[in-house]
């Protein structure tokens, strides 16, 4: 008899994976993705080959020294009346500075003629309070200040480490931003797939209720084995498609994000992998970052968790999705019902942010075990490091809950596929899933 | 050989009894009619035969034993609403469905061929169903019921949708599948097909099994008594006479000169007396006792049943 439930589990998975559509969107989508997280970079590269021009009126006479220019902001120092000045179309925008401006810092204006940079005017402001501060700090009159300055100045670079509360030692250091970033796309992944499988599994049932195929199909089987092959079927779709990603990105960290990058950042990489210092001038950030993206066991870890929630989220909301599914006719009479399924799973979502940046509040864990939202949330939370514990016993709830949820759902459609036009509440569902 | 019994089965859905003790044995190589209105309870009665559903009391045997699960692997149902996976090849849907009866991929592909070589529909094998009308779509359906040769076969209105032609080479089939040993429930509202297909029936009608018995059997009975009577001019005198002895009568205009009456009479009448009465009053060109057909007896056991159970 199982192995029926083997021949629906073939057909519904055959039936979609050889589908363009399924082909084309597995291919194209890590693309895609690709494509996005490079954007910033090719915008960085054009952004690159914008020139700013500023007429500088100094009427202190103080300040102007002090703004060198560069190969993206370029500073003349003019006498110039501000009208003439903005007369000139040679000028991107005018710096006005006040003649006391060591008193009185906020004796400044930056005239603009098309909508000013965040970045130059931060840069501008900078300049400005370091020449303010130097001018001031001259006023005391101080020996050899320029050299007492440079043995002053301190570059902080912390190094962070996590001990890790299973096994008391130190780990290798991970970049908080990273991990909020990995967490955040991990969730929104199983967001997006349990949404999008659980209605294939609903639309599914759905059409073979309107084709009247399924009462063929149930004179040869159970109805709750052909629902649970359904399940089945399209569960292995996902998980086809989800390792298809995985590989692809698992290729992309092992072979492609390390040739792009410069031998110097990658020696950077390397040695805090190594615990050594950085060499100076590094942003210690985006070393972090970089090792962190790296690190083959953290996204191993990541991506099995991942594989696991997805396939407990997706079987338990695929059998509130297959419950709706048979209740109604069409897709139009389903829509009110799905609400129950969506629900949560948007919740879930919503609350990702949230807990990723707070991930061992109370409500962080909570959340985390709950069955219907611990699919999104656990995972936002594995990527900081938690006690190995907690995604376990949040895993077994899930399956635990899928168990018994499941059970219902096989009530509920075993009535439901029979039951034509009307379009049933809740209340008659659950009245549904008593009948013996 | 009893092939199929059930026995005393009543189901109820919230509120609504859709069979209510209902009784009916179905003998192996027979072709038995289960006919009834619409929303009798045929349809929940054929469910429970196929192990759809399971009846809230009574008993269903098959083959000798009670009717369990695996039972549906010698039963082969053509529901009335049909549907196929329209995305799916004819082909390799029917080889799904024949392994969901417990063929084998390599059987199920030998058979079908020989099958699709039979109706000459081999052209089919690789189109998508949705690229089918109906009519093949059908031909289609039926192939995939009667595949895994069934013991017990089931077609729920096997003939609508299809053309005189193909309705035909339809009935031959189920006619050759009968001879080969097949047992086949046969659900209709076409009281013709079943006059010359079915063999025994059974009537249902609001929940209950109302008639049950041969064709011939039936036929019989129900005609006792009942008569066609040709006359050249007016039947009014014969009436006359027969007044009071008259259960029920019809009379037809054949010709502006003839008409035919048809009487079901008391028992009290006698052919004899009958033929002396009417060459006595009327000019009699024929005279046959008129058994009634399918059609007569569906519409006046339904119809009386009805009456009694206002």
């Amino acid at each position: 008899m199982s192995s029926k439930i083997g021949i629906i589990i073939s057909r519904e998975y055959l039936e979609r994976v050889s589908k363009k559509s399924f082909i084309i969107t597995t291919l194209l989508v890590p693309i895609i993705m690709l494509a996005l997280m490079a954007l910033p970079t090719v915008l960085m590269v054009f952004h690159e080959n914008d020139t700013y021009n500023y007429a500088v009126i100094d009427n202190s006479g103080k300040i102007a020294p002090y703004l060198d220019s560069s190969e993206t902001l370029h500073f003349t120092d003019t006498n110039v009346p501000l009208d003439s000045a903005k007369a000139d179309e040679n000028f991107d925008g005018i710096l006005v500075i006040g003649s006391d401006i060591l008193e009185n810092p906020s004796n400044v204006a930056l005239y603009n003629h098309d909508a000013g940079s965040i970045d130059v005017e931060s840069t501008i402001t900078s300049k400005i309070k370091n020449a303010i501060e130097t001018e001031r700090l001259k006023a005391y009159n101080i020996e050899n200040l320029s050299q007492i300055l440079d043995e002053v100045n301190a570059d902080v670079q912390i190094a962070t480490y996590r001990i890790s509360k299973d096994t008391g030692e130190e780990e290798a250091s991970t970049s908080s931003m990273a991990n909020f970033m990995i967490g955040l796309a991990v969730s929104f992944i199983l967001y997006m797939f349990l949404i999008i499988y659980g209605q294939m599994v609903m639309t599914s049932i759905i059409e073979e209720k309107n084709n009247r195929v399924l009462e063929i199909v149930v004179s040869s089987i159970k109805p709750e084995q052909l629902m649970m092959g359904k399940i089945l079927g399209i569960g292995l779709v996902a998980i086809t498609q989800i390792a298809i990603w995985a590989v692809l990105i698992m290729v992309s960290v092992g072979a492609i994000i390390p040739a792009l990058l410069p031998a110097e950042t990658l020696a950077d990489v390397s040695a805090m992998n190594a615990g050594q210092a950085i060499s100076a001038g590094s942003d210690i950030e985006t070393i972090r970052t970089i090792s962190t993206l790296t690190n083959f066991g953290q996204v191993g870890m990541i991506l099995t968790y991942m594989v696991i929630f997805l396939i407990g989220g997706f079987l338990l909301y695929s059998s509130i999705y297959a419950a709706i599914g048979s209740a109604v006719d069409n897709i139009q009479d389903a829509s009110q019902l799905q609400s129950i399924a969506i629900m949560p799973i948007v919740i879930g979502f919503v609350c990702a942010t949230v807990v990723g940046m707070e991930p061992n509040s109370t409500l962080a864990v909570v959340l985390s075990m709950i069955p219907f939202t611990s699919p999104m949330l656990m995972m936002v939370r594995i990527p900081y490091g938690i006690p190995a514990w907690e995604p376990i016993v949040s895993i077994i709830l899930l399956f635990l809950t899928f168990i018994l949820m499941v059970w219902i759902a096989a009530k509920i459609y075993r009535v439901g596929i029979f039951m034509y036009g009307k379009k049933p509440t809740i209340k008659e569902l659950i009245r549904w899933a008593r009948y013996k | 050989m009893e092939l199929l019994k059930v026995e005393h089965v009543t189901k109820n859905y919230s509120g609504h009894k859709a069979l209510d003790d209902v009784s009916l044995t179905v003998n192996e190589g027979r072709i038995y009619g289960l006919l009834g209105p619409n929303g009798a309870g045929k349809t929940t009665l054929i469910r429970i035969i196929n192990h759809i559903t399971a009846p809230d009391s009574g008993t269903v045997t098959f083959d000798g034993h009670q009717l369990c699960q695996d039972d549906v692997m010698s039963i082969g149902y053509l529901p009335e609403e049909r549907g196929l996976y329209k995305k799916m090849k004819v082909g390799e849907q029917a080889i799904f469905f024949a392994r969901l009866k417990g063929l084998s991929r390599k059987d199920a592909n030998l058979r079908l061929r020989e099958w699709f070589e039979r109706l000459e529909i081999t052209s089919w094998w690789d189109k998508k169903v949705e690229e089918l009308s109906k009519g093949m779509a059908q031909k289609v359906q039926f192939i995939i019921t009667v595949l895994h040769n069934p013991k017990l076969l089931i077609f729920d209105e096997p003939f609508s949708g299809f053309d005189p032609i193909n309705a035909n080479i339809l009935k031959n089939e189920i006619l050759r599948l009968k001879e080969n040993g097949a047992t086949v429930i046969f659900s209709t509202h076409n009281m013709s097909s079943v006059e010359s297909l079915c063999d025994d029936i059974t009537l249902i009608n609001s929940s209950k099994n109302i008639l049950t018995g041969s064709v011939a059997d039936i036929r019989q009975q129900l005609g006792a008594n009942r008569y066609r009577i040709t006359i050249e001019g007016n039947p009014e005198e014969l009436l006359q006479r027969l007044d009071g002895h008259i259960l029920k009568k019809d009379i037809e205009t054949i010709s502006p000169t003839q008409t035919s009456v048809i009487l079901k009479l008391t028992p009290d009448v006698s052919r004899r007396e009958l033929i002396k009465l009417a060459a006595d009053s009327v000019d009699m060109t024929s005279f046959a006792p008129a058994l009634p057909s399918m059609d007569e007896i569906f519409i006046s056991t339904v119809n009386n049943f009805n009456k009694e159970h206002k």
